[in-house]
């Protein structure tokens, strides 16, 4: 098929009997706002910083074209708080940022969640702690996975590895926040924001949503709605915690989503999300043509994570390597998953290091030798 | 017998949770009739800060929104964008407003958002107990400044209202307070104003600031609270229209 690049100025057209674009050629960042576009993304609020710029740009150009909400704002925090905002009123709205700038957010995503308000937040991963570098990283998968800022809740986290599956994550990313009524955050990095790839745009059949009835719209011809999360009486936060609870026990239930290969005889599982498990694959794929029996699981959502699939690969005969472009976060959920039924190796690199094919491996093949001796 | 003053319909009739002498009721049932007056019930939203005002949705029969510590020109500015159909107000007090959320307000204004924010000052933090806030005045003693504010320890009070009106966004500023009932009719005048210029469409943002009491942390009487603030406070925050384009 033929594949052009998206000329500046020039729409995204979707055929009208298939839902679907031509092949287009676009990088992460522009691809995943495209993407909110079509997944009818009402406003974006944003605030500069690389490696995610090219987000905002995008967003300033198309967002008023389409008759839609473009906010630069004047920080991370007003940004999220605008979401906060927009949602309140029904409305799909997003934010992305990088790393230092969703530390910022971590209030707003407690609030957000304390509310109960959809809200989607892409972070384009860099070098961290601190002001960092802008080189890509996996460091933030803890604050992500973990909810990030005070309190009892959890996040949707979608971890995509393409620009394909980053834009199909953005397109998931609203109906799950409209569905849970959850802040969604997609977990990129700046390899995937800067990488151009060639993708379609696919339309599904959205899912069926509930009604938006708390939303903020005026209180005509019915009682007033109260959107808070302050519930001081005795007892009644502790009530509202476990209805967060069982909501997140759904989410765990029905929308895990996880990649596996070559599992049925594989003596060694490498476990790896994102970018790294791009380059896992091309590792695997090498041992595999060394006749190295090696397999590789990716999990697509990190939180829920697939604890169950990752559980059942695991026995006594199997060595789990665990990579990651940060000193070592998800492999404590592939611990937790594995539960000494296996035993877990890890190999990383923080602050921007991007392990190499060789790299991995060299790490399979060692591997191979401890199984073996 | 003829009925010559009634809650009017927006104000919820239930206990408050405020102090006796606390200015924050008035001030409800200023924006309250305001809502009424203008006709704006179905289709006004407000936003409830962080402090004391807290749970200005059990008062006021609007939808009504809570938000972080001084976020609540940023909430604002989210619903108006993507509902400029809506009338949008957000209620913050000192601590909120000039304190956490200086950042918030001055850009909120500096766009020339079309909101219109009620801002409560009383000099002091009142719901965590009593802290100095920004506009504490000279002296004033709090639980943070209990030989009083010392100017070369503290700084100064911060006048808000001043500071946004030299911005083109700011439509309309103005200071009032509710010390006796006349002050009470300017107060409920200028928050009409304020409502008015956002159903207009006027491009900009605006702003009242009351000057209201907090007898509690103030250790005062109510009666006295409101003399302090005739006396003292106007001093610091002088009273009027610091601006007004329209």
């Amino acid at each position: 098929m033929a594949m052009r690049l998206l000329q500046q100025g020039r729409r995204v057209e979707l055929s009208k009997d298939a839902n679907v674009s031509e092949r287009l050629l676009m990088c992460g960042n522009e691809a995943l706002a495209e993407a909110a576009i079509l997944a009818g993304c009402d406003a974006y609020f944003g605030y500069p910083i690389t490696p995610q710029n090219e987000v905002t740009a995008y967003m300033s150009r198309r967002m008023p074209e389409e008759g839609r909400v473009f906010l630069q704002c004047e920080s991370e925090l007003a940004a999220i708080n605008m979401v906060f905002g927009a949602s309140a009123t029904g409305k799909r709205a997003m934010t992305s940022s990088s790393s230092p700038g969703i530390s910022l957010m971590q209030e707003g995503i407690s609030y957000l969640s304390g509310a109960e308000l959809p809200a989607v937040v892409v972070n384009v991963m860099r070098g961290g702690p601190g002001l960092g570098n802008i080189a890509p990283s996996q460091g933030d998968y803890f604050q992500a996975t973990r909810g990030g800022g005070h309190g009892d809740y959890r996040t949707i986290v979608l971890g995509p590895s393409s620009v394909q599956e980053l834009v199909d994550c953005m397109l998931l990313a609203f109906d799950l926040a409209d569905q849970y009524r959850m802040t969604v955050v997609v977990l990129a990095d700046g390899i995937l924001g800067q990488m151009m790839e060639p993708i379609v745009f696919e339309k599904k059949p959205g899912r069926k949503l509930p009604p938006k009835d708390w939303a903020l719209t005026g209180a005509k011809d019915r009682p007033q709605n109260i959107v808070r999360s302050l519930w001081l009486g005795e007892g009644v936060l502790e009530k509202l915690n476990y209805k967060l609870q069982k909501k997140y026990e759904q989410v765990q239930k029905n929308e895990v989503l996880c990649e596996q290969y070559a599992l049925d005889d594989a003596e060694i599982i490498v476990v790896a999300y994102g970018v790294a498990a791009r380059i896992v694959r091309g590792a695997v794929n090498k041992a595999r043509q060394e006749g190295i029996k090696v397999g590789w699981i990716r999990p697509i959502t990190l939180w829920p994570f697939p604890t169950e699939q990752i559980s059942k690969a695991a026995n006594e005969f199997r060595i789990f390597l665990v990579v990651e472009m940060s000193l070592g976060q998800m492999v404590e959920d592939v611990k937790l998953a594995i539960s000494g039924k296996a035993p877990v190796v890890f190999y990383g690199r923080p602050g921007g290091g991007v392990p190499t094919i060789d790299e991995i491996l060299d790490k399979i093949k060692q591997l191979t030798i401890a199984a073996k001796t | 017998m003829k009925t010559v003053f009634a809650k009017t319909a927006t104000l919820k009739d239930c206990p408050t949770h405020y102090c006796p002498g606390c200015g924050h009721g008035i001030a409800h049932r200023l924006i309250a009739e305001t809502i009424d007056e203008l006709g704006i019930h179905d289709c006004t939203i407000g936003i409830a800060p962080v402090g004391c005002a807290v749970l200005a949705y059990n008062y006021l029969d609007v939808d009504m929104i809570e938000v972080a510590h001084g976020r609540a020109p940023a909430v604002a500015t989210g619903m108006k964008r993507t509902n400029p159909d809506k009338i949008i107000f957000s209620y913050q007090g000192d601590g909120d407003l000039a304190a956490i959320g200086t950042g918030e307000i001055i850009h909120a204004a500096h766009r020339g958002e079309q909101i219109t924010v009620i801002f409560i000052n009383n000099a002091v933090f009142g719901m965590t107990g009593g802290q100095m806030a920004p506009t504490t005045v000279l002296g004033q003693v709090t639980a943070t400044t209990q030989k009083g504010r010392d100017a070369a320890c503290e700084g100064y009070p911060l006048q808000i209202s001043e500071l946004l009106a030299v911005l083109p966004g700011a439509i309309y500023i103005e200071r009032c307070s509710v010390y006796n009932p006349a002050q009470i009719r300017k107060a409920k005048k200028a928050i009409k104003h304020a409502f008015e210029l956002q159903i207009d469409g006027a491009q900009g943002l605006s702003l009242v600031e009351v000057l209201s009491p907090c007898p509690t942390y103030w250790r005062m009487t109510p009666a006295k609270a409101m003399e302090w603030i005739e006396k003292e406070m106007t001093k610091v925050f002088p009273l009027g229209c610091l601006k007004d384009v329209t």
